[in-house]
């Protein structure tokens, strides 16, 4: 809500100074987004007759004018503004002027001429952007007035943020009335005298829809001379509102919505077929509305009908083709109330919203409708002539909306803020809000004005309360609670304790977007049902996630098209995939909160103590497994439509599936210009946070022996087929079975690798027999050589 | 006569000129040998008289003693010269770098959030999660703010194709009703229901994008139900907060009235730092307010015997406040330029 200061004060002036004012209002929450000079600084500048404006004797497009400033004599000023004539009135700036932007005016020849002044544009004052002639003023101004107090340019302009409750604060009365609320500066509010009729032609009126419009009211005025210009003063208003200016009888409408908050709409009366019906729309109907859109009118809108049919949606816009002109001469003026959910979302749903819209759907004062009225006929009485018929008002008083008493215990509104006040405290400020209220034994018993909507209950009231009697007066306190603590379960990691782990094997934390390109999820994830958005912010942002690599390696192109080589990153984010389970929090979709790293480039940062080599599946594999430590994930050989067939796997922790860890698919690679392949895993989040609280185990005094074995089997042979073979065969006395080598070259038979394993080996009773240590070992042996054709290889 | 005392100078000068053990061991031999000088000393007293050979044998075995005292001195002392000799070698450059340094980071706005989680669960509040593409009924309905609610304008809301009941929630705040079902349901029977105190920080989704704004961003929505809540308490607990992480008493704290569907009272948070390197104007923080009745009771709670206070804020620009970064872009585009400098 944009207003210049004087239209405010003229209705309630406290002591104030503007910035006073507006920090006021902030701190009752009509929030000062601006608050600014109505024009910049300049002085010298006067109102100007031309007398007369004669062609420049050495210069095609510059008149010589003769200017009355108010002085003895006439100035000859030299002026190039394609209006330049005589007759008007226009701002001129005096020699010793100072104009916006540092300009100062001096005596001057121009092209040989003398000129003693300026003629002025609009931009030249910094008035507005308009530079296509000079400004035309009333022309009935006399001569030499100072046009800063003429055009009201010392005044400020508020431009102040409402809330959605808080309707009742779209016009001049409703922020007067909230001022006067705050300040207790007395409210001077114009109530307008009923004009009375002259002409007695009446428009029929019929409510069909009286829960959607339960009061209606219209008025003929025949005669009206539509093509008057809008007066100085009410333009000027109209456009330091934020609302342009565009004929009398619009304006007209518009300064007194701005000024009542009551929205109006003016039809042209020659254009109107019988009887007016409020109803809804009927299937099919449509309406070509005044800014040009055709809309078809869906039956939960409500429209102003003629016996033709639909003429305007009702609180929102007029139809076109009953629209004035400037050509109406008898107007039909419209001022009605429209219940909120009958205008509600319908003006967006049609891709816009109006002025009007924008106050029906918060709610319009039900109890306006007359008094703007009559405002409106007043003014174009005054200012397009015609004369007026009686007002026509139908109304369903059962559907207007009703100010239900609210009751409110005096005891409760010192509990809910926490400061004592007294009830006398809490009548006088809500006696100064406009409230009606009543003492009835401990309760105080409300009734709202007509105007707001937003006082419901209770609670409504105690806001009312805290905020007149000011936030900044409610203390701020510490609570006290119980002590107890908050639970701290140590089988479950917490993220601090995951990202952790991670930041200290040299990943850095990124957060992607979650909607990724729709592409990626049909071809890197092969995710044939992608979630899509209905609307999304750009194209290739349009599919929710199912996995968090598609973001990371859009982090990894970034990084790369700086120069960064080498490249480690995690995430912990949603992923969201279709899927119908019982327990979901949003039927139909699963939103596993996943743990992602990447890591390409090489291995280590340079450095002189390390040899450089890229960073490959087995050191991705290893921070994988000490993410999980103590728990040993299984790594199950397959495949995966982002990966590397041959260099990826399902990693497996207690049986349950967890997640994936490879290299990315050389076609991916290529087709996301990465250069090398990064090394990529996924896990389920839960899985990771999972930690067995540890359980102690007396430790063995009994001797340690070791031993190794290394088999040659089939290349193929997956390692942790053999590890499974060997603990599957051992006692429990067998503490640990390491990998300690993997060989091919000479010595083993091409096709074939040696896996060489170390036993450590520990009774907890007694100590260990070479005896029972042999029968362990050709135990061992037999099974895996049977199991994978190997052969025990000769140290 | 043999001077004793001579015989240990010469020992020690002697002893003092091996440089090294197999040297002192001949030295030693000189002296303390069979045929040593010390052994001939004590064989010429064979002629003297008893009193005087008892004598002059007592000063001789005390030289003799002293003698071997040096000599092992002499022994330990030429050890330590060659462990210091072969120390001396062994010596590293230890101004060269470590080995495989590198450490990584977090993310800024989860610097953030963990700090805020700790600061508040050392409060009492726990820290609860949500589902990201939430209810319409969820998000919007049970927080007050029905269809075609002029209050939704205020978020403008991702939608899913072909599924008109779900949305990608717009704020932290459905997580309240979560967590107040949740707790009610599980305190059902309890007498009297113990408080819910909860913080749910989360992503949140807003179709927008420019150098304030982006279409996922960070919310820290904070929830307090109990019997004795007051507005006055919303205030301390946030301006004690606010105080704590940006570690200044210099922090100016104001509420200023507003309007959200699911509180009432509203209001809006801003802060003034009066030193340092943000001090000025007013930065509006947050918004808050006591819970709406109705809003309790879609949470399962009877508003008549219990009332709550509800907060959210952007960790986002809690985030930018205290490092000083002036682009909320930088969070989503991972650059390691950017997020090298949060270790």
């Amino acid at each position: 809500m944009k207003f210049p200061e004087r239209w405010l004060r003229e209705f309630c002036d406290p002591p104030l100074s503007a910035e006073e004012l507006g920090e006021r209002l902030t701190m009752a929450g009509l929030e000062l987004e601006a608050l600014e000079p109505a024009a910049p600084p300049f002085s010298g500048v006067v109102t100007a007759r031309i007398l007369s404006a004669e062609p420049h004797p050495n210069a095609d497009k510059l008149r010589v004018c003769h200017v009355d400033v108010g002085g003895e004599a006439p100035l000859q000023i030299v002026c190039g503004a394609p209006n330049a004539r005589a007759g008007i009135v226009v701002p001129c700036a005096l020699v010793g002027a100072q104009l916006p932007g540092g300009l100062a005016i001096k005596r001057a020849k121009l092209r040989g001429v003398e000129s003693q002044g300026m003629l002025c544009s609009a931009r030249e004052l910094g008035l507005s952007e308009d530079h296509s002639g000079l400004v035309e003023l009333d022309p009935d101004l006399p001569s030499g007035q100072d046009i800063r107090q003429v055009l009201e340019l010392d005044e400020a302009v508020f431009d102040v943020s409402l809330t959605p409750n808080r309707a009742d604060c779209l016009s001049i009365l409703g922020i007067a009335r909230e001022v006067a609320a705050l300040t207790e500066a007395p409210l001077r509010a114009p109530q307008p005298a009923p004009v009375v009729a002259t002409l007695d032609a009446v428009r029929p009126l019929h409510l069909a829809a009286p829960e959607a419009c339960p009061r209606y009211l219209g008025r003929v005025i025949r005669g009206v001379d539509a093509k008057r210009s809008t007066p100085e003063w009410m333009r000027r208003r109209l456009e330091r509102s934020g609302v342009r200016a565009i004929h009398l009888l619009v304006d007209i409408t518009n300064y007194v919505m701005l000024e009542l908050g009551q929205p109006l709409h003016a039809f042209d009366e020659a254009k109107l077929q019988g009887g007016i019906t409020v109803r809804w729309a009927k299937q099919g109907e449509t309406l070509t509305l005044l800014n040009e859109q055709r809309v078809a009118l869906a039956p939960d809108v409500l429209v102003i009908a003629d016996e033709g049919g639909p003429v305007a949606m009702a609180g929102i816009m007029g139809g076109a083709d009953s629209g004035i002109t400037l050509d109406t001469a008898d107007v039909f003026l419209e001022s009605a109330f429209f219940a909120p959910s009958a205008v509600a979302g319908r003006a967006r749903r049609y891709g816009f919203v109006s002025e009007a819209s924008h106050r029906f759907e918060r709610g319009v004062d039900p109890e306006l409708p007359r008094r703007a009225l009559e405002r409106a006929t007043a003014l174009v009485l005054e200012l397009a002539g015609g004369s007026a018929g009686p007002i026509n008002e139908a109304v369903v008083p059962e559907h207007l909306p009703r100010r239900d008493p609210i009751r409110l215990r005096s005891e409760k509104v010192p509990a809910v803020l926490g400061i004592p006040l007294v009830p006398e405290r809490i009548f006088a400020l809500l006696r100064r809000d406009f409230i009606d209220v009543q003492q009835e034994g401990e309760m105080i018993v409300a009734r709202a004005p007509s105007w707001r909507f937003d006082l419901v209950i209770e609670e409504d009231l105690i806001e009312e309360v805290a905020r007149l009697h000011g936030y900044d007066e409610i203390p701020a306190l510490t609570p006290l609670a119980p002590m107890a603590p908050l639970p701290a379960p140590e089988g479950e990691r917490t993220n601090a304790e995951v990202r952790a782990r991670l930041v200290l094997r040299d990943y850095h934390e990124v957060i992607t977007y979650a909607f990724i390109d729709e592409a990626l999820e049909r071809e890197l994830l092969a995710n044939a049902a992608p979630i899509l958005l209905a609307n999304p912010i750009a194209r290739n942002m349009n599919a929710m996630r199912s996995s968090l690599w598609p973001g990371l390696l859009q982090a990894l192109q970034t990084n790369r098209k700086r120069q960064q080589a080498r490249v480690r990153l995690f995430e912990l984010g949603r992923c969201f995939l279709r899927e119908d389970s019982a327990d979901a929090a949003v039927p139909g979709f699963a939103q596993p909160l996943r743990l992602a790293a990447l890591a390409a480039g090489p291995v280590v940062s340079e450095q002189w103590g390390i040899p450089s080599r890229p960073v490959d599946f087995y050191d991705l594999k290893g921070d994988l497994e000490a993410l999980l430590a103590p728990l040993s994930p299984c790594f199950e050989p397959a495949s995966h439509p982002a990966l590397h067939p041959g260099r990826s796997a399902r990693v497996l922790l207690e049986g349950r599936a967890i997640g994936w860890i490879g290299e990315l698919h050389p076609e991916w690679v290529q087709r996301l210009e990465l250069g090398t392949a990064p090394q990529l895993f996924e896990l389920e989040l839960d899985a990771v946070r999972h930690r067995p609280v540890p359980h102690y185990l007396p430790v063995s005094r009994q001797p340690v022996v070791q031993r190794d074995l290394a088999f040659v089997v089939d290349a193929h042979v997956p390692a942790q087929a053999l590890l499974d073979a060997l603990q599957g065969e051992s006692p429990a006395w067998v503490r640990q079975i390491t990998l300690f080598d993997v060989y091919q070259g000479p010595g083993v038979e091409p096709g074939k690798r040696s896996l060489a394993f170390r036993l450590t080996l520990q009774h907890d009773e007694h100590t260990l027999t070479d005896e029972e240590i042999e029968a362990l070992l050709q135990r061992l042996c037999a099974r895996i050589e049977t199991q994978f054709a190997a052969r025990l290889r000769q140290q | 006569m043999i001077d004793p005392d001579g015989l240990v100078d010469a020992a020690r000068q002697a002893f003092a000129a091996a440089a090294d053990p197999a040297e002192l061991e001949r030295v030693k031999a000189r002296f303390l040998g069979k045929a040593g000088v010390v052994t001939e000393a004590l064989k010429s007293l064979a002629n003297l008289p008893l009193e005087e050979r008892k004598r002059a044998g007592a000063a001789i075995n005390r030289a003799k003693a002293h003698i071997e005292t040096l000599l092992e001195d002499a022994r330990e002392s030429l050890a330590r010269r060659r462990l210091e000799a072969q120390l001396a070698a062994q010596a590293l450059d230890v101004t060269l770098p470590g080995r495989n340094g590198g450490v990584g980071g977090l993310h800024p706005v989860t610097r953030t959030l963990e700090r805020v989680e700790a600061l508040f669960r050392s409060m009492g509040f726990s820290s609860v999660d949500g589902p990201e593409i939430e209810t319409d009924w969820h998000n919007f309905t049970a927080l007050n703010t029905p269809a075609d609610h002029p209050a939704r304008s205020m978020h403008d809301t991702f939608y899913l194709q072909g599924r008109d009941d779900v949305v990608l929630r717009t704020h932290t705040s459905p997580v309240q009703i979560r967590a107040m079902l949740e707790h009610t349901a599980r305190h059902r029977d309890a007498v009297p229901m113990p408080d819910l105190r909860v913080i749910v920080p989360g992503r949140v989704y807003r179709v927008d994008s420019d150098a304030t704004h982006s279409p996922m961003f960070h919310q820290l929505e904070g929830l307090w139900v109990g019997k004795d809540v007051a507005f006055a308490h919303l205030k301390g607990v946030i301006a004690s907060f606010l105080r704590a992480f940006f570690e200044t008493e210099a922090l100016a704290v104001r509420f200023r009235p507003s309007f959200f569907p699911f509180t009432e009272p509203s209001a809006e948070i801003d802060v003034r730092f009066t030193s340092g390197a943000l001090e000025g104007r007013w930065l509006e923080i947050a918004g808050c307010g006591m819970v709406h009745p109705q809003v309790l009771r879609n949470g399962g709670f009877d508003p008549e015997s219990v009332r709550g206070f509800a907060f959210g804020m952007g960790l986002d620009r809690l985030t930018m406040l205290r490092y000083g970064i002036n682009d909320l872009r930088l969070f989503f585009e991972s650059d390691l330029r950017f997020l090298a400098q949060f270790r």
